[in-house]
C-alpha cells in the first residue's frame, strides 16, 4: 500500500508539481478551446490567454506564500 | 523544418540541463562511495530508461495523432509551466538560484557519512545515489524525447538533440572531474521552460480542434509571446521584490 502510495505521488510531483492549480488551469483551458472549437469559433487565442492567466495566478500564489 | 530545430533545439537544452543534474549527484557519489558502486548505478538506470523509452515509444506511434497532440500538449503546458513558474521566481528572487556546487557539496556530506553497505563488490548506498539520479533526471529527458519526438512524427531527431547534450555533459563532467556549476543552468532552465510552454501552446490547441494561422510558422510568433510574458513577468515580480525589502527595512 505504501508502494502505491509513493508511486502515485511521484507521478503527481512529476506532473502537477509544486502548484496543482495551474494544472488545473491547463486543464480548464483545454476544456474550453476544445468546446469552442467544436461549436465552430476561432480557438488559436485561447491558450495564449489562458497561459498568461495562470502563470500570472501561479506566480502571485507563490510571491505571497 | 520550423518544428524539427525546435525539436532537436528543445530536447537538446532539456537533456542539458536534466544531465548536469545527473551528473552532480553521480560524482558525489563517485567520489564518497567508490567510482565502481556509482557507475554501477548509471549503467543500471541507462538500461532502466532504455527499456521504458523501448517500451513506450512504438506505443505512442499508435496513438492517433490529434488525440496524442491534446494529451501531450496538456502535459507539456504543465511541465514548462513548472519550469518557468521555478525559473521567473529564481530571475526575480523569489527563489534562491540552482547552485550545482552546493548541491555537491551537500550530496557529498551526507554520502560520506552513510554506513558502507557492501553486497557483491557494490555499495549499495553509492549505487542507490547514481541510480535514482540518472533515473529521475532521465526519465525528464525520457518523456520529453517521446512526446516532443512522436508528436512531431519523429523521436529519432530528439533522440539526437538528447544524446548529444548527454555526451557533451559526460565528456566535460568526467574531464573536469566537477559539477558543471559554470554553465548557466537557470538561464538554461528559463529556455527549456519556454520551449516547453510554446510547444504546448501550440499542440494542444491543434489536438483540441483549432488551427493556427500561419501553420508551423505560428510556433515563432508564440515563442515570442511567451518570451515577452516571461520577462514582463519577472519585471513585475521583481519590483514586487524590492517593495517587500524596502517596506522590511523600514520596519526594522
Amino acid at each position: 500500500m505504501r508502494h502505491v502510495a509513493s508511486f502515485g505521488r511521484f507521478w503527481w510531483n512529476f506532473v502537477v508539481g509544486d502548484d496543482w492549480v495551474a494544472a488545473a488551469g491547463v486543464v480548464a483551458a483545454i476544456g474550453l478551446t476544445a468546446a469552442l472549437a467544436a461549436g465552430g469559433i476561432t480557438v488559436w487565442w485561447v491558450m495564449p490567454l489562458a497561459v498568461l492567466v495562470v502563470l500570472t495566478v501561479s506566480l502571485r500564489r507563490a510571491a505571497s506564500g | 523544418m520550423t518544428a524539427g530545430v525546435f525539436l532537436v533545439l528543445s530536447a537538446f537544452l532539456a537533456s542539458a540541463v536534466e544531465g548536469v543534474e545527473a551528473l552532480t549527484i553521480v560524482l558525489a557519489s563517485g567520489v564518497a562511495r567508490g567510482w565502481r558502486s556509482s557507475l554501477t548505478g548509471v549503467g543500471a538506470a541507462v538500461l532502466a530508461l532504455a527499456v521504458i523509452v523501448a517500451a513506450l515509444g512504438p506505443a505512442l506511434t499508435v496513438i492517433p495523432i490529434n488525440a496524442l497532440r491534446l494529451v501531450v500538449g496538456g502535459l507539456l503546458l504543465t511541465f514548462g509551466l513548472q519550469w518557468l513558474r521555478k525559473a521567473i521566481l529564481r530571475a526575480s528572487g523569489f527563489k534562491a538560484l540552482h547552485d550545482e556546487d552546493e548541491i555537491f557539496s551537500r550530496e557529498l556530506a551526507e554520502a560520506r557519512t552513510a554506513a558502507p553497505l557492501l553486497r557483491g563488490g557494490v555499495d549499495w548506498y553509492g549505487f542507490t545515489l547514481s541510480f535514482k539520479g540518472v533515473l529521475l533526471e532521465g526519465l525528464e529527458v525520457a518523456f520529453i524525447v517521446l512526446t516532443f519526438g512522436s508528436t512531431q512524427g519523429s523521436i529519432p531527431l530528439a533522440a539526437l538533440g538528447a544524446g548529444v547534450a548527454v555526451v557533451l555533459v559526460t565528456v566535460l563532467g568526467f574531464a573536469v572531474r566537477a559539477p558543471l556549476a559554470r554553465v548557466p543552468e537557470n538561464t538554461l532552465k528559463f529556455a527549456v521552460g519556454v520551449m516547453l510552454t510554446t510547444f504546448g501552446i501550440f499542440w494542444s490547441t491543434e489536438g483540441a480542434g483549432g488551427d493556427w494561422p500561419g501553420s508551423d510558422a505560428a510556433l515563432f510568433a508564440i515563442l515570442g509571446f511567451v518570451i515577452a510574458m516571461s520577462f514582463a513577468l519577472v519585471a513585475v515580480l521583481r519590483r514586487r521584490k524590492r517593495t517587500m525589502l524596502v517596506t522590511a527595512g523600514a520596519h526594522t
